[in-house]
């Protein structure tokens, strides 16, 4: 039935395809500016009704393969974000602690998969995306209300809004699982939760409306202070590396440090680990620009590079001080340069992303080898010295090295980052990176304050001696001689 | 009876079994374990932080052999074990009181 109607009507897309193909070769030769066009002059009427019903058709499967495009290609990211948490972040921060935390560790960051993922539907999605007020979201959306089918238009036109909210969703996971590394082996599995989930409230949501969210202040599109963000530079790697600076100096050293040898217990395990975030932080980076779009192509091929230069230049600096290039120097370096090109991805091309990087790789690498032992703070798993230092790199780098070329973000042909003659931008970065900083410190310090009041954070002595794998959750990751 | 200790380097251990097997012993009990004599140890790097791994890992070997065994024993697992290099390891020597099969209640040499 289908080809006799399709046989049928076959004439009248034939004369139909060649007016389309008229009218898109006419308005591409007319400049924008020029009304004179033989589409919007009175010939219209004559235009019959069944082919004006025909083209309305036309434009509508148009819309709707551009959506299936951009939906595939989004649920895809999403996967590949939730990916970079389990198993992605717990490998790689499973293999960096002791063997008796080993389970503790990754169960801190497939808590928050569960933990986090409950909060989103309550209310977590709405106070980061719902409403338009300058600092945080509103209950528009709680209960998921309203969040459906239909896309979006203040985020993104062409994706069902269900699928924008459940790729942010993935961020909001891993933000509060990469504090745990500064946690680790000392902090109780209940007072990780509480404070998590406080912190997802408090510092998370307000963060990711200022930058993201319609009408926040530090919106890059029509905030007062245009903070170029692309996928997350301080609302994931300042907020959560800040705040690991903050609960490693609050808990203190863990029982022996610096004294006693706390070697990695598999860097197979981390090696895997930082591997599947590489992969991962596609979805993260190029996906945030919320289409299949060649910007998402931009920055996918951004993100790559800047790996690549970071890893080699965490290895160089190691190879100069050591005399040897480590696995695990290399695997650290390409997750500071990840996190350094975060906020960059979608602004700068393949050549500012590779000094992005290899600044980020080598500055990383001085943080947490000399720094660190300078104030000799117990970050046990680097969380500050490769997100915290990454992060604010990346949002300061951002704003020299944008371009208007890659994505003009403030209309066309005005500049965008300082290179571009665009120099304070850097000022806006800055203003983004302190109010970042601010947050996270002050939120941290009063939501530990109130974690240790109602369950405490820190396990007894005896329990972190005995490894919090037996004490907080009853097993052990390796059962040899069963 | 006499029971052999030999604290041997690990890369030596399948040379040491099979030259071992080849002279008629047939039973032995092999545990990896750690620990260092004059070797020192290595340092490892991580994140810029050093350790001094000074308990190396080795292969103890335990048998407890017939007397006219021993000697042809110790020769043997002198010659295969050495690298020449500190670290090559001890071999113990010590008597032994007794020795019982659980199977069948045999005793002396014949339960080895």
């Amino acid at each position: 039935m289908k080809c006799v109607g399709w046989k049928c009507s076959g004439s009248l897309v034939l004369v139909l395809a060649a007016i389309l193909v008229a009218a898109v070769s006419l308005s591409a030769q007319q400049p924008p500016a020029s009304t004179a066009t033989p589409a919007s002059s009175p010939a219209t009427p004559e235009i019959p009704k069944a082919l004006s019903d025909r083209l309305a058709q036309l434009e509508k499967d148009v819309k709707a393969a551009q959506s299936a495009g951009d939906n595939a290609w989004m649920l895809v990211s999403t996967a590949l974000v939730l990916m970079m948490t389990g198993p992605g972040l717990a490998l790689f921060y499973g293999g960096l602690v002791r063997r008796k935390n080993t389970l503790a560790i990754m169960m801190q960051s497939f808590a928050l998969m569960a933990l986090i993922t409950i909060l989103w539907a309550l209310v977590g999605y709405s106070l980061c995306f719902g409403g338009s007020g300058p600092v945080i979201g509103s209950f528009e959306h709680a209960f998921l209300r309203g969040v459906g089918a239909d896309p979006n238009p203040d985020y993104a036109g062409t994706i069902p809004q269900a699928t924008f909210m459940v790729y942010q969703l993935m961020f909001a996971i891993i933000t509060p699982a990469l504090i745990t590394g500064a946690t680790a082996e000392r902090m109780k599995f209940s007072g990780t939760v509480l404070f998590l989930t406080l912190w997802f409230l408090v510092v998370y949501a307000p963060l990711a409306h200022m930058v993201w969210g319609k009408g926040g202040f530090l919106n890059a599109a029509g905030g007062k202070f245009p903070c170029l963000d692309f996928a997350g530079g301080t609302v994931v790697h300042i907020s959560s590396g800040v705040s690991a600076l903050v609960c490693a100096l609050y808990m203190g050293k863990r029982v022996g440090y610096p004294k006693q040898p706390m070697p990695p217990h598999s860097l197979v395990l981390s090696f895997i680990g930082a591997c599947l975030l590489w992969v991962g932080w596609f979805g993260f980076n190029a996906g945030s620009a919320l289409a299949a779009s060649s910007l998402a192509t931009s920055a996918f091929v951004a993100t790559h590079f800047a790996t690549a230069a970071a890893a080699l230049g965490w290895s160089a600096a190691e190879w100069l001080k050591n005399g040897r290039a480590s696995a695990l120097g290399a695997i650290s370096g390409a997750v500071a340069g990840l996190v350094a090109i975060t906020p960059a991805s979608g602004f700068v091309g393949p050549m500012p992303a590779l000094a992005i990087g290899l600044i980020a790789g080598v500055l990383c690498y001085l943080m947490v080898t000399k720094v660190k032992a300078i104030f000799g703070y117990d970050d046990a798993l680097d969380a500050f010295g490769v997100h915290g230092a990454g992060g604010t790199i990346g949002a300061l780098l951002t704003g020299v090295f944008a371009q208007q070329v890659i994505n003009p973000i403030f209309g066309s042909g005005k500049a965008v980052g300082g290179l571009d003659g665009h120099w304070s931008q850097v000022g806006n970065q800055l203003v983004g990176v302190l109010i970042a900083w601010g947050i996270a410190l002050v939120g941290t310090i009063v939501l530990l304050k109130i974690t240790d009041l109602i369950v405490g954070v820190r396990v007894p002595e005896e329990h972190e001696i005995e490894g919090l794998d037996i004490t907080q959750h009853g097993e052990e990751a390796y059962n040899l001689e069963s | 009876m006499m029971k052999l200790e030999a604290i041997i380097q690990p890369s030596r251990f399948e040379s040491v079994k099979d030259a071992l097997r080849e002279i008629g012993i047939e039973g032995m009990t092999v545990t990896e374990v750690r620990g260092h004599g004059r070797q020192k140890g290595h340092t490892e790097v991580y994140r810029g932080r050093e350790y001094t791994v000074d308990l190396l890992p080795k292969i103890k070997l335990e048998m407890v052999l017939p007397d006219t065994l021993v000697s042809r024993a110790v020769d043997t697992i002198l010659k295969t074990a050495k690298t020449g290099k500190i670290g090559d390891g001890k071999i113990f020597l010590s008597r032994v009181e007794e020795a019982i099969r659980i199977r069948n209640e045999e005793r002396g040499e014949n339960a080895l």
